[in-house]
């Protein structure tokens, strides 16, 4: 057993930390809990698509990086440090291994080159309102007509749809079969195709993040279907895999205990930096010692990947602690804003003065976070759903 | 001992609830945070007629002889409406500062006022690096011929948008956090010198920044006695600890039933997901912390006339109990909600959204569960102030 990066391990660090240094885009000015827009989304992506980086886990032939775990870990470290926008998920880490995976070549070619570029942008076309911790239940029909399918249903929670070129979407294209994980379809649907409309779910916070997706006799052509007709729950099972591996957050909740102590530094109570008081300094003790029982769990589960064990079960135990810690973050960060957690600033008309300012910065986003970060514990496989996973696969209940 | 209600508190509690059925529903409520106002007036206009804004006011100063009973009574129901109207600032704490130290011109000049509701109060005490201590005041009011001259910063003022007067604490002596040497007075509105920044707040209700400039205060607007203000001070955010914990037992309920409704019809896997058994504990733990909750405001509303330490310790240990059970119980409403319980659409998100902001306002979990010890250790430098 042993802690200690290599000297290669160490060497790697520093290129990338000076790469981000150099690198990263000017961010925009303090927008408190505002949504990103489209351009600064993909910021960071389209440079690192320039480096030949946006997609470090993929295959080195479709343009991965070849980094081991390791190194993939560490590139995570250093992006987290910086609060980095990351290539967004649904693209690279989701739709792309399914497709490399078991995609034919025509789909590799047509599609990889782009989700590595950030030219266009992937939606997730899974849950429905019958079907969220109970995927397999998807009712969204695909019908055989000649060589397309005809589409009808509707899809919920769609992220940053609104945004989106094209979706993967799970359909059902056989409605007798004898278990409902069976009779699914794995399609990709470009989102400019007749018949599909976007509408926005404005969350508890505010924000436009998530939407409704209607499919009303969307005609695809069959050749958008990944993998064998069918045989969709398969490679959904794969996709949630992935989806899980990198749910931990580790790294940017180190980051955010950090920003944690430093705002707790400034703020006072009783004259005294709240970070003095014994109550609040333990609070942040209690989620540190926390978050460094989850690094160690998920260190042994990439030694594990390293030596070729691919990530089981035990990726629950991450989901659920780590957005449990991402939570408990939010809710100290709101407590410490005390009476400046009150006020609420998203797409309120600024009075055009900045010379009195509303409570710390940090204080107008920290409710809104709050409120967004309870949808942690609900997807990806709700954190009941993964207990399920850990109580039916590990202990054999 | 006796937990009932008098006939009329009864009668308060069925006309306001029967009020807020018909008359601020979601739909109605949500448009009228959405206009400039952020409310529509003709409700509280409405509550005056009702009576309720002279519920708690005895009849000699022109109230209907009702007590801290009847406004736990009024903000139980309005936390099952999500009311964001200014009881609290304007009747709890406006009407309860006149009602215990008011002079008599006083009286006069507000408490009707109040009452009819043509006069709206908001409790001008938190400020920019004060956090929960009510002595931790920077504002200052510098004695001057006929009265005073206040400069400083009060912060997150609620329903102080809505308000025509304010209730200032300031320093008249002593240093930054000294327990004497804190004055109240009443600042009207309008006076020069007052400005304010204006803003909505997360759970939906109204808040300003207010700066005092060389505001001139004249003798006569000094609430109580000067620089031995804070029992007074005390007593009163007591008073409205016991009806912010009467809201949160309002909000409680109506989310922890709406949880239940939902876990009824919500299928997953073929079943109900309230057939779930992790599910029904969990839901059962609400109920509990729900219940559990009622208990200590009753038990804070009863001692608010107890003496000093007894009830500083009892609206402490009411405002810890509240503040956990109403983070377990809207946390928990939105995780069995789901995906659906993160939406604006749903009301139940923003049962979750005041439930969290109640232990923002007034002294949150640790701030009363440090008061709550020290009195209970016979700090005398706490149970002083």
């Amino acid at each position: 057993m042993n802690l200690e990066f290599s000297a290669e391990e160490i060497a790697f660090r520093d290129e990338v930390r000076a790469f981000i240094q150099e690198n990263y885009p000017e961010q925009a000015a303090m927008r408190g809990a505002d949504d990103l827009t489209k351009d600064e989304f993909l910021a960071w992506h389209k440079i690192l698509a320039k480096k030949g980086w946006a997609a470090p886990a993929w295959p080195v032939e479709h343009g991965g990086t070849g980094w081991t775990a390791t190194q993939r870990y560490i590139w995570s470290e250093e992006n987290a440090a910086v609060d980095a926008i990351m290539p967004l998920p649904f693209g690279i880490a989701m739709v792309a291994p399914v497709i490399y995976t078991f995609g034919t070549q025509e789909q590799k070619d047509r599609y990889l080159p782009k989700i590595l570029s950030g030219e266009e942008w992937w939606c997730q076309g899974y849950s429905e309102p019958g079907a969220g911790s109970d995927l397999a239940s998807v009712k969204t029909t695909a019908v055989r007509d000649g060589d397309h399918y005809v589409i009808n249903g509707q899809k919920t929670w769609t992220t940053l749809a609104q945004h989106a070129d094209w979706g993967f979407f799970l359909c059902r294209t056989d409605p007798d079969a004898d278990k409902p994980q069976k009779g699914i379809s794995f399609i990709l649907i470009d989102m400019k195709t007749p018949g599909i409309e976007v509408r926005p779910i404005i969350t508890i916070d505010g924000g436009h993040e998530v939407n409704e997706t209607w499919l009303t006799d969307v005609r695809v052509p069959v050749e958008n279907r990944v993998g064998e007709e069918n045989m969709g729950w398969t490679y959904a099972k794969f996709l949630l895999a992935h989806e899980r591996s990198g749910i931990a957050g580790v790294a940017r909740s180190k980051r955010g205990v950090e920003r944690l102590r430093s705002l707790a530094s400034t703020e006072l109570l009783d004259g005294e930096p709240l970070i003095t008081d014994r109550d609040f300094a333990r609070k942040i003790s209690q989620l540190e010692i926390d978050l460094t029982a989850l690094e160690f769990t998920e260190l042994r589960t990439l030694a594990g990947e390293a030596q070729g064990k691919g990530p089981g079960p035990e990726s629950s135990i991450l989901k659920i602690k780590g957005t449990e810690i991402q939570q408990r973050l939010t809710e100290l960060t709101l407590e410490a804003a005390g009476n400046y957690g009150h006020p609420y600033f998203r797409g309120f008309p600024e009075d055009g003065s900045n010379t009195r300012p509303i409570g710390p910065e940090y204080a107008p986003a920290s409710a809104p976070l709050y409120f967004n970060m309870r949808k942690t514990s609900i997807y990806g496989g709700s954190n009941e759903i993964q207990r399920n996973i850990i109580s039916k696969m590990i202990l054999g209940l | 001992m006796d937990f009932n209600f008098t006939d009329e508190q009864t009668m308060i509690r069925d006309s306001l609830a029967r009020l807020i059925r018909e008359k601020y529903d979601f739909d109605t409520r949500r448009a009228a945070l959405g206009t400039e106002l952020g409310r529509d007036p003709a409700l509280w206009a409405q509550f005056a007629e009702l009576g309720l804004l002279m519920a708690p006011f005895s009849e000699e100063d022109g109230g209907l002889g009702g007590d801290a009973i009847d406004a736990m009574v009024v903000m139980e129901e309005f936390g099952k409406g999500l009311v964001t109207e200014p009881f609290i600032p304007s009747v709890v704490c406006g009407g309860g500062f006149l009602r215990s130290a008011g002079t008599s011109a006083q009286k006069e000049n507000h408490l009707a006022g109040i009452m009819s509701g043509e006069q709206i109060f908001a409790f001008a005490y938190a400020e920019p690096r004060g956090r929960y201590n009510l002595a931790d005041l920077e504002t200052t009011a510098k004695s001057e011929a006929g009265g005073y001259v206040l400069n400083g910063h009060k912060a997150v003022v609620i329903g102080a948008p809505w308000a025509t007067h304010f209730i200032v604490t300031a320093r008249t002596s002593g240093g930054q956090r000294d327990g004497g040497g804190v004055s109240v007075f009443i600042v009207e509105k309008g006076s020069e010198g007052v400005s304010t920044r204006d803003y909505p707040t997360v759970d939906g209700r109204r808040a300003s920044e207010v700066y005092f400039e060389n505001v001139s205060v004249p003798a006569e607007h000094l609430v109580g006695e000067a620089d031995h203000g804070l029992p007074l001070v005390e007593q009163i955010a007591d008073e409205a600890v016991a009806a912010l914990c009467a809201e949160a037992c309002g909000v409680m309920g109506v989310a922890h039933k709406m949880t239940v409704e939902y876990s009824r019809q919500r299928k997953q896997f073929g079943t109900p997901i309230g057939k779930f058994q992790v599910l029904q504990h969990r839901m059962v733990d609400m109920f509990m912390e729900h219940e559990q909750s009622v208990s200590m405001t009753y038990m804070a509303t009863l001692k608010l006339g107890e003496d000093e330490i007894e009830r500083k310790k009892a609206a402490s240990a009411a405002k810890v109990k509240i503040g956990q059970a109403g983070r377990f119980v809207g946390q928990e409403s939105i995780q069995i909600h789901g995906g659906m319980g993160m939406t604006e659409e749903l009301a139940v998100g923003h049962y979750f959204k005041r439930l969290t902001m109640i232990d923002a306002e007034l002294g949150n979990v640790d701030h009363h569960m440090k008061r709550y010890t020290a009195l209970s250790a016979g700090d005398m430098s706490v149970a002083a102030e």
